[in-house]
């Protein structure tokens, strides 16, 4: 049965504009995650999260056991960083992030017994204050690829009222599978942290949402949202049409609820809070076991992998741990990603470690890559069709070889996420991004020169 | 784990669609075929062989022009095959060869890649040339044989149903009767299949309709330029012809009104991106062509009306820029009003 047909599930108050239509490739769907046994060694960078770096709080020749603090920091845009395995830390120096940026990093070479910290135990929540503690202490970021700390994200301003909570299973880019994986296999917690988080912030609605081609996850989240413990049924589920970016913050706020949240401004300024499903799962294990974020799964799939499939593993593996656990690479590797296709980064090496917002590993071998030669626009408009922030990202590319950050800025460059639909739609294969991600610094630039 | 080779590092997305700018030439080159065949049938092999001269012409200068400002080229883009069969379609079938070419070399040397090449004209490069030939040579252009002469008859020089019902409104009656008593004129079954005089690739109004349709099914245009351009020609002279359906009718399939606007007024480049952008492009083509035929000393005003609104795309486009999403209407000025009032 098609689910928006489906009993109780609603449908997009507001279709988003543009988009594209990816094939999804969403090959690892029925594989459930396997857990990856302890690797050797972790790199624990100190920055995992959209924010201020971490500081290592711990010595090299330290004992750490599981989820216990290594980083942190005094500053509220921010998530300590907790051991991912139980060992010693054999050195603190420095890492490249994939997006080039070299922060600190903690290593652990594991003794291999998982030891779990002796200081973790389950958190006493009983009030909104000590939820957003207890969010803050469990290292959480979202999990859908940005990292913002959760506990920020929570932490509503007095002056903003939030009546609806949207918990974000619409994984819109390729591959990805670990969000519906998490709606198949772990729909209770699920359930369970949306009516905590519902209740301890006072929330009134909320809106499990799913793209329309998963049916699966709807047969399982119905039971949630139809569940009779829901009195007053404030939990509903809601099927969007499958077109990328429809996992996106803001598109997502106009699809659930048909607001539109303004250029510079968050959900929460229209009302709405919106959550990762894999996030919301989190907390309700981490308020019964007191767990910290040590261990995430993600999809490792792509056509160089040998045997694609979701795995659990501690954070800070090595990707080149992670893809002999797939059974290695087959064929010439062509691009190593981190993240989906078409917003993920793109890696030099596999000596990089898996991040807390990190939900996928691809490798694409040169033999299946399809490069679309670069030739000059034709103004043929399609960016400007498939623009879901309604940019002409034509005109972007323009101004920004000629620097003119007057223009840029008028035409609101900034409103734009990279989601990557334009440079997907370009019969001429212009790369887009990169110029909208040039316009951004120009206007930045001019910004500061300003002042 | 070491690679075989270097890792390829580059901005996100990592996937891209099947579209090209070779695959859109391409269709539009399918879409210019029916228009074509039609043509062999209406005017004989000539056709081809002028056809072949234009896009010979012009793929030569863009090999050429590229060569020689050290670019690279541009043949596989499949642009320079378009402008060539667009501007052979913009002439009579009597042409000279050696016209025809010089009609490529301004199109493609002159107009696309002294301004840049692909992308980069202002105006279209088929129409310029044609602008360019009918000012070079007038009595060449205007020489034009009668559908099927190509079996055994002379070269003629006849007035063009346009012209036609251009004379008759001045005169004041282009009632239906009056427009069924005039044996000079073809009938609109005639009209529909091509029988009339005009230019190689304007007179089969069917041809050009399927050739609009498949554009439209692989979405490489949309309808509103097109539909807003005919549409505006044929109120005005609904307006004109005092009511007259057939007038209208006249109007619309005659000249090169389909030809430009299904494939003239909607090249990409000198045409506006987006809707609101459109509409107003389209609208004032139509009051310009209309104006053209209805008061100006040529017969036919398609060419001169998509190309002054060529020259103004930049600035529609800067009026119709669309806010970013979620912007707010300027609230505090409206608010500054209000209170005002």
């Amino acid at each position: 049965m098609k689910p928006e047909k489906m009993k109780g599930v609603l449908t997009a108050v507001r279709k988003p504009r543009g988009g594209v239509s990816v094939s999804h490739n969403k090959n690892t769907a029925e594989m459930e995650p396997v857990r990856m046994p302890s690797p050797e060694r972790v790199v624990l960078p100190m920055q995992q999260h959209i924010g201020v770096p971490c500081v290592p709080v711990v010595k090299v020749g330290d004992t750490v056991a599981v989820g216990q603090v290594v980083g942190d920091s005094d500053k509220f845009i921010s998530a300590p960083i907790h051991a991912s395995i139980s060992g010693k830390v054999s050195a603190i120096g420095e890492c490249t992030l994939p997006s080039g940026t070299r922060v600190q990093s903690v290593t652990i070479d594991s003794d291999g017994e998982m030891r779990l910290y002796e200081g973790v135990k389950p958190p006493k929540v009983n009030n909104r204050e000590a939820f957003l503690r207890a969010v803050r202490a469990s290292g959480l970021v979202g999990m859908g690829g940005a990292g913002f700390p959760t506990h920020a994200k929570l932490r509503i301003p007095p002056d903003k009222h939030i009546d609806t909570l949207i918990v974000n299973a619409a994984e819109c880019e390729p591959y990805i599978t670990v969000d519906y994986r998490e709606c198949i296999d772990n729909s209770w917690d699920i359930m369970s942290g949306l009516f905590t988080i519902r209740e301890l912030l006072g929330i009134d609605n909320v809106i499990i949402a799913v793209e329309d081609n998963k049916p699966a996850a709807f047969d399982v989240l119905s039971r949630i949202a139809n569940n009779s413990n829901d009195v007053g049924n404030h939990v509903k589920l809601m099927a969007l049409k499958s077109i990328y970016p429809q996992g996106a913050e803001k598109m997502m706020v106009q699809s659930a609820t048909g607001r539109r949240v303004p250029p510079g401004k968050l959900p929460a300024d229209v009302g709405c809070i919106v959550m990762n499903v894999g996030s919301v799962a989190f907390i309700s294990r981490y308020l019964k076991s007191g767990k910290p974020f040590v261990s995430r799964s993600i999809t490792v799939d792509g056509s160089a992998i040998a045997e694609p499939k979701n795995i659990r593993l501690p954070i800070g593996t090595a990707i080149a741990d992670v893809v002999d656990f797939c059974g290695g690479y087959q064929g010439e590797v062509y691009k190593l990603l981190m993240g989906g296709p078409m917003m993920g980064l793109a890696l030099a090496d596999d000596s990089l470690p898996i991040l807390k917002q990190n939900n996928a590993i691809l490798a694409f071998a040169s033999n299946s890559y399809h490069i679309k030669k670069e030739r000059a626009c034709i103004r043929c408009g399609r960016c400007v069709q498939v623009c879901p922030m309604s940019l002409m990202p034509t005109l972007i590319e323009r101004y920004a070889r000629v620097k003119d950050a007057a223009s840029l800025s008028r035409i609101g460059v900034n409103v734009c996420m990279e989601c990557g639909s334009c440079a997907y739609a370009c019969p001429s294969g212009r790369p887009l991004v990169q110029y909208m991600r040039l316009a951004k610094s120009v206007v930045r630039e001019a910004g500061e020169q300003k002042k | 784990m070491s690679f075989t080779k270097k890792l390829t590092v580059s901005a996100s997305p990592h996937v891209r669609s099947p579209e090209t700018t070779t695959g859109i030439m391409l269709d539009v080159i399918i879409a210019l075929i029916p228009a074509l065949a039609a043509s062999v049938w209406l005017f004989g092999p000539r056709t081809l062989l002028v056809t072949a001269t234009t896009i010979l012409t012009c793929m030569l200068s863009e090999f050429l022009s590229r060569k020689i400002m050290k670019r690279s080229g541009t043949l596989g883009d499949l642009s320079a095959i378009v402008t060539g069969i667009l501007l052979a379609f913009n002439l009579p079938a009597t042409i000279p060869l050696w016209v025809a070419a010089i009609g490529g070399v301004v199109a493609i040397v002159v107009v696309k890649q002294f301004f840049g090449g692909i992308g980069q004209n202002f105006v279209n490069p088929a129409l310029v040339g044609r602008i360019v030939l009918m000012a070079s040579f007038p009595t060449m252009m205007s020489t034009w044989v009668q559908p099927f002469a190509w079996r055994g008859a002379q070269a003629v020089t006849t007035a063009s149903p346009l012209a036609s019902i251009t004379s008759m409104l001045a005169t004041g009656d282009v009632s239906a009767a009056a427009l069924s008593t005039n044996t000079a004129l073809p009938s609109l079954w005639q009209m529909l299949i091509g029988q009339r005089q005009g230019c190689l690739g304007e007179v089969c109004a069917v041809a050009l309709l399927l050739g609009f349709a498949y554009l439209l099914i692989r979405r490489v245009i949309t309808p509103t330029i097109p539909l807003t351009y005919i549409g505006t020609v044929a109120v005005i002279m609904l307006i004109a012809g005092k009511g007259s359906l057939p007038f209208v009718a006249y109007e619309v399939l005659g000249g090169g009104l389909l030809l430009g606007a299904i494939f003239m007024a909607t090249d990409y480049t000198t045409s506006p991106i987006n809707f609101k952008g459109k509409l107003i492009y389209g609208i004032g083509c139509g009051i310009l062509t209309a104006l053209i035929r209805l008061f100006g000393s040529l017969p036919e005003g398609v060419s001169f009306s998509i190309i002054i609104m060529n020259i103004l795309v930049p600035h529609i486009e800067r009026l119709t820029t669309p806010k970013p999403f979620g912007s707010v209407k300027e609230p505090k000025k409206r608010q500054e009003k209000e209170a005002k009032v």
